[in-house]
């Protein structure tokens, strides 16, 4: 299968967040996440959960299944039946993330977004990480905000997990001694010397990296004929 | 029971310089904008604002009128970065007390509640922490001892928010998919005020609807307002969504510019300078 995309890696490195998840919420921010969950809900992962972007929870042809206006998203969230896919604009070692802004908090260079529930759901639910475009300016040694907490803030939290980053150029974890991040997969046609480049803290790179695994025929034809067809997803990663 | 219609400025009348203002909605959806603009139109200012931030925030903001801004964020949704809330930020024009959304909700539930805080699994090892050095923290009493963020009430002078119906008393219906907070917003203030599409008789409001749909309480309503488009340019549903291209014309034209065109005169001038071309 020599014609898969680096998209298309994507969508099933993002996926895979959600397999062996259970009857839980897949909370996927940006296309490439969003692909990712309904690719996971229509194969592997049959028992997640989906909602329309609103306050609907709908399964794959559409029909309505529940109700999740924000409030009880919130107590979902609590209750931490969900797994979140959230962006960032800063990433550090530990898995600290930043939306909020950029520079001195108290009159910043960049206002970003704020940092919405990246507190509450790193504390609660396992929050993983995409990033569309891996470089130094996204993957840094400290963030300026954080937001998402990461794991050398969490002291052990209860209920605190940061499952996975995916970048358009690979899959991280945090399966260290200290949780400092570490390369688990490369997308086919990227190298270590390029991931290496592109970070901006030293990233834990094991002896023998494995590449991100390929996309099944059913899964291609999922992403290609039933998900993406416009593929919107060239546009966040391109080929 | 008394009939509690008003207009947009006798809302704004009764508000003050320095008061703390809730305001209901999410980002760019079913902001009270009709009574925004009616206080944009008044001399109010000094203000503390309470909101899930969207363009209500970005216009007070832009117009000088805010002291503190209680927020998680503040977005146009379909626009991600609010702009004229970005240069107020960077220029350092007002105070921002940032927590996260879930603080943001037990906040206003303590409020309501009459409670001094409420404890919630957020904040701890955020930088939440760092810019809000006054948070306190709390351990269980019980076994677990477990340490959370001492959420403390929101408690508002003032609450201003839009809904799809209402009657003369106050009762606040929404139609649309998610009642948003709207509801706590009213609770945690000691007054609240209320605009909608249209106002109708009681029996009308169940008519077509199930009584869960009466998510505003006239117990906790000082006035009502009968704002048709009193949303705009923020969506409504199920009566009109966004209008997009008058968003993408409030985001880039310069504040000023923005200013003296469609918030100079009032309500039927702002509709008027809605259908104008670009």
């Amino acid at each position: 299968m020599s014609d898969v995309t680096r998209a298309e890696y994507c969508v099933v490195a993002c996926a895979e967040a959600w397999r062996d998840g259970g009857e839980i919420l897949a909370s996927p921010m940006g296309l490439i996440p969003a692909v990712g969950a309904r690719l996971a809900r229509l194969t592997f992962a049959p028992d997640l959960l989906l909602t329309d972007g609103e306050a609907t929870i709908v399964r794959p042809d559409g029909t309505a299944e529940g109700w999740l206006p924000y409030r009880k998203h919130l107590e979902l969230v609590t209750g931490g039946r969900r797994h979140v896919m959230m962006g960032a604009s800063q990433i550090d070692r530990y898995g600290n993330q930043n939306i909020s802004c950029i520079g001195d908090w108290a009159q910043p260079t960049r206002q970003l977004l704020g940092v919405r529930g990246a507190p509450v759901n790193t504390l609660n639910n396992p929050t993983s990480y995409w990033i569309p475009k891996h470089s130094r300016r996204v993957f840094v040694e400290k963030v300026d905000m954080v937001c998402g907490v990461g794991y050398d803030h969490a002291a052990g939290a209860r209920h605190h997990r940061i499952p996975r980053v995916v970048s358009d150029l690979g899959v991280f974890d945090f399966a260290t001694p200290d949780h400092a991040m570490r390369l688990a997969s490369l997308h086919p046609g990227v190298s270590v010397g390029q991931v290496r480049e592109a970070t901006g803290f030293d990233l834990v790179i094991p002896d023998e990296v494995p590449y991100t695994r390929e996309p099944s025929e059913e899964e291609l034809r999922l992403i290609r004929e039933v998900l993406d067809p416009g593929t919107a997803r060239a546009r966040e990663v391109a080929a | 029971m008394g009939d509690k219609t008003m207009t947009a400025e006798e809302v704004v009348s009764r508000l003050r310089s320095g008061m703390t203002l809730g305001i209901g909605g999410w980002g760019s959806r079913r902001k009270p904008m009709a009574l925004v603009r009616a206080l944009l139109r008044s001399e109010v200012t000094d203000l503390t604002v309470v909101s899930y931030g969207g363009p209500d925030v970005g216009m007070l903001a832009a117009a000088g009128r805010i002291r503190k801004l209680v927020a998680a964020f503040v977005t146009l949704d379909s626009i991600p970065l609010e702009p004229h809330y970005r240069a107020a930020r960077e220029r350092g024009a007002f105070e921002l007390t940032e927590i996260d959304e879930a603080m943001f909700m037990w906040g206003l539930r303590a409020a309501a509640n009459r409670l001094p805080f409420l404890p919630v699994r957020a904040g701890i090892g955020s930088d939440v922490m760092r810019v809000n050095p006054g948070l306190r923290t709390v351990t269980s009493p019980y076994d677990d001892q477990e340490t959370f963020v001492a959420m403390p009430a929101l408690r508002l002078d003032a609450a201003l928010v839009h809904v799809n119906r209402a009657d003369r008393l106050g009762n606040g219906q929404y139609l649309g998919p998610d009642p948003y907070f709207d509801d706590l917003f009213c609770e945690a203030a000691d007054t609240a005020y209320l605009s909608c599409e249209q106002i109708v008789d009681t029996a009308e409001l169940t008519k077509a609807s199930g009584p869960q749909t009466l998510l505003v309480g006239r117990h906790v309503v000082t006035g009502v307002v009968e704002a048709p488009g009193g949303a705009h340019f923020t969506s409504c549903a199920p009566d009109y969504g966004r209008d997009e291209a008058f968003q993408k014309r409030y985001a880039s034209t310069p504040w000023p510019e923005f200013a003296a065109r469609c918030l100079a005169g009032d309500e039927r001038d702002y509709r008027a300078a809605v259908e104008e071309d670009v």
